[in-house]
């Protein structure tokens, strides 16, 4: 499968006051085409500064290192004007909130066909009309009366949508959706993934698809990697992680999250806290919550290590992980 | 439950509308946030209220503990009216009736500290117990939902999701009340710290005998928690049955396709499962279909859905369902949840 994406040993870093905090460090991965990719994680896990750092969309104090290859060019330290010929045309992000993604002061038709007219040289009526079109494969209903809508007057799962539309027009190769069904009810987020589906499969479209839900990842992911304090801690296949994890934070999400057709009396939930970035603990980031911690793992931080089957685990521990055990 | 077991809580012909500007030069509309709302509570149950956004789900849990005060009917609390209780009174009975809110940090006022927020209930509903004795009380609850003795002193934003919430859960628990309304109580956390949360709401329950209604939208940690589930769609109830009722047997359309649409964290299951998506959103409350208010939405919906509202029937071992089709209807467990 062609790769679309080589990320390489990327860091994100932010000054502070005093300090630097590291958001991102060592992250490599590869995205192929039509693969959708899930990146999992908590909060500040660096999952979305990751991929912020490669749209050039980092806050003003951040800095990014190392390479994000696409073809031949690298994304990372990029001059934002050469990022503005590749952004939105090769590759597009989508945010949660997709209210505060779009200008309330514009009707949905000025901001869909001004991506148009500005990568693709359309004059105005066909951008409107390619904009209409898009709004209804991406399941609009009565799509010429939203397009002369203003944002504020669609529901969420609609504005969602348009933003989605958007980042389509150009058929971008890769699309990065953070968090895109967190704020939709499980029907409309139902609609979304399938809309998802039908992007990889039908449009050969590259996801990667940032979330906590590993609920919204087996349904769409093809790979996953799992982050932690700023690092990807497992990576492999969706069903090699979710049927044999092997890193034990991995484990410990499994087990947080309640299934639906499994009534279980008490979860099994990972204990503590997440850490803080500006204080990560030595050794293995994760030792303080893990069950399995040994001497090793608080003075030597595990590197990310190939295990075979195109699978990689950041951990010391090699014994079993019996159920019940991650507590 | 083997005994009979005991009605906390009474809801009857529950309705609540609120009153909204159509602009300017128009004439003021009037939204059905609830109506024909019937059910009841049992002590020590955990009822999760499930639906999608502007259901009547917050609504409902409002009207109970009379933060917002119904149009029509009653909210019996052992047999005694809460809607027509003189607010003297209902104060005094608030320390029966707590609730806990979604956004623990938001919920929280910042300028006291966390020792003064969980003290504030008692300074209105004990007011007989003096300095040290709140104290004590104070370090008591906050044992009991997992926070140190040395947090007595700090503010809000030092704390993480999750502690806030631990925060807002003592803030509930000190004044012994006997029912919590947990409103989205972990949909704004981690999910690890989910986890912690329902584990630690499950273990309150059992240790000080609670009763709880779980309001969410997530339909997994509902099925975790609750003994039975009632699903609201635009302010009515559709169903109301026991968790497994519900998860293995669902009666009512709207109920089948919602379970549908929850994802679950099983691959190979979520490959081979059959989602039958609910076309379009919710309709506008301001201006519900006629006779069945799912029927726009609803697969099985036939010409006569639209012209008189299905009735709330009572069917095998008191579950509620309201579909005229509901007995022609099959749709078997596999095809809902792909197992």
């Amino acid at each position: 499968m062609k790769q679309v994406l080589k990320v390489e040993d990327m860091s994100v870093t932010f000054e502070l006051h005093q300090s630097e905090v590291h958001a991102v460090r060592d992250m490599s991965f590869s995205l192929s085409e039509g693969e959708t990719l899930a990146v999992v994680g908590e909060s500040g896990s660096g999952k979305s500064q990751a991929f912020l750092a490669i749209m050039g969309l980092l806050a003003k104090n951040g800095r990014a290192g190392g390479r994000a290859m696409m073809g031949d060019i690298n994304l990372i330290g990029m001059a934002p004007s050469q990022l503005d010929t590749h952004r939105g045309k090769d590759i597009a992000m989508i945010f949660q909130d997709p209210m505060t993604s779009l200008n309330p002061t514009l009707k949905v038709k000025t901001q869909l066909s001004e991506v148009l007219v500005k990568h693709r040289g359309f004059d105005q009526q066909k951008a409107v009309m390619t904009s209409i079109e898009m709004l209804e494969r991406v399941g609009i209903p009565e799509p010429v009366k939203r397009a002369n809508a203003y944002p504020h007057e669609l529901s969420g799962g609609m504005r969602q949508r348009v933003m989605i539309a958007m980042a389509l027009l150009c058929q971008p190769k890769i699309l990065i959706a953070d968090e895109p069904t967190t704020a939709l009810d499980v029907t409309v987020q139902a609609q979304m993934l399938d809309l998802f589906k039908t992007l990889t499969q039908d449009f050969g479209t590259s996801l990667v698809l940032i979330t906590h839900d590993l609920g919204v990842v087996a349904g769409v992911a093809d790979r996953m990697m799992v982050m932690y304090g700023g690092r990807a801690v497992e990576k492999g296949s969706v069903d090699d992680l979710f049927y044999d994890p092997r890193h034990p934070y991995t484990l410990g999400l499994l087990h947080s999250t309640p299934h639906i057709a499994k009534r279980a009396e008490r979860l099994d939930p990972i204990q503590g806290l997440p850490p803080s970035l500006e204080h990560l603990p030595k050794g293995c980031s994760f030792n303080p919550r893990c069950a399995f911690a040994f001497d090793r793992c608080l003075v030597e931080r595990p590197p990310l290590a190939d295990t075979g089957n195109g699978r990689e685990k950041a951990c010391h521990y090699e014994g079993p992980m019996a159920y019940g055990k991650v507590a | 439950m083997d005994q009979t077991p005991i009605n906390l809580l009474e809801i009857k012909d529950l309705k609540k509308t609120f009153s909204i500007s159509g602009g300017l030069f128009s004439r003021r509309l009037t939204l059905t946030a609830l109506e024909n709302i019937n059910f009841t509570i049992r002590q020590g149950e955990t009822l999760g209220i499930v639906g999608e956004s502007g259901c009547g789900k917050s609504t409902l849990g409002r009207c109970i503990l009379q933060l917002l005060a119904p149009d029509e009917g009653q909210v019996l609390w052992l047999g005694q009216d809460l809607t027509r209780l003189p607010a003297e009174e209902m104060r005094q009975r608030r320390a029966d009736l707590q609730i806990i809110f979604q956004d623990p940090l938001a919920s929280l006022n910042p300028r006291m500290t966390v020792g003064e927020i969980i003290a504030d209930p008692l300074r209105t509903l004990r007011p007989e117990l003096n300095k040290d004795e709140r104290r004590a009380r104070v370090l008591k609850t906050m044992e009991a939902v997992g926070l140190l003795p040395e947090m007595i002193n700090r503010y809000p934003h030092e704390f993480s999701g999750g502690q806030a919430q631990r925060i807002g859960i003592a803030r509930a628990l000190i004044t012994e009340p006997k029912l919590i309304v947990c409103d989205e109580p972990v949909s704004a956390l981690d999910v690890s710290i989910q986890a912690q949360i329902l584990n630690l709401l499950a273990e309150l329950k059992d240790e000080f005998g609670l009763t709880l209604i779980f309001i969410s939208h997530n339909l997994s940690v509902v099925r975790h928690v609750s003994d039975r589930i009632l699903v609201l769609y635009l302010g009515r109830i559709v169903e109301l049955a026991t968790g497994d009722e519900i998860y293995e047997d669902p009666k009512h359309p709207y109920t089948r396709a919602l379970l549908t649409a929850v994802p679950i964290p099983d691959p190979r299951l979520a490959r081979q499962r059959n989602i039958d998506a609910l076309k379009g959103e919710i309709p506008s409350p301001i201006n519900p279909p006629s006779g069945c208010t799912f029927r726009t939405r609803c697969r099985f919906a036939k010409p006569f859905c639209a012209e008189t509202r299905p009735p709330l029937e009572r069917i095998e071992d008191g579950r509620l369902v309201a579909c005229h089709r509901w007995r022609e209807i099959e749709v078997p467990v596999e095809a809902v949840l792909g197992v």
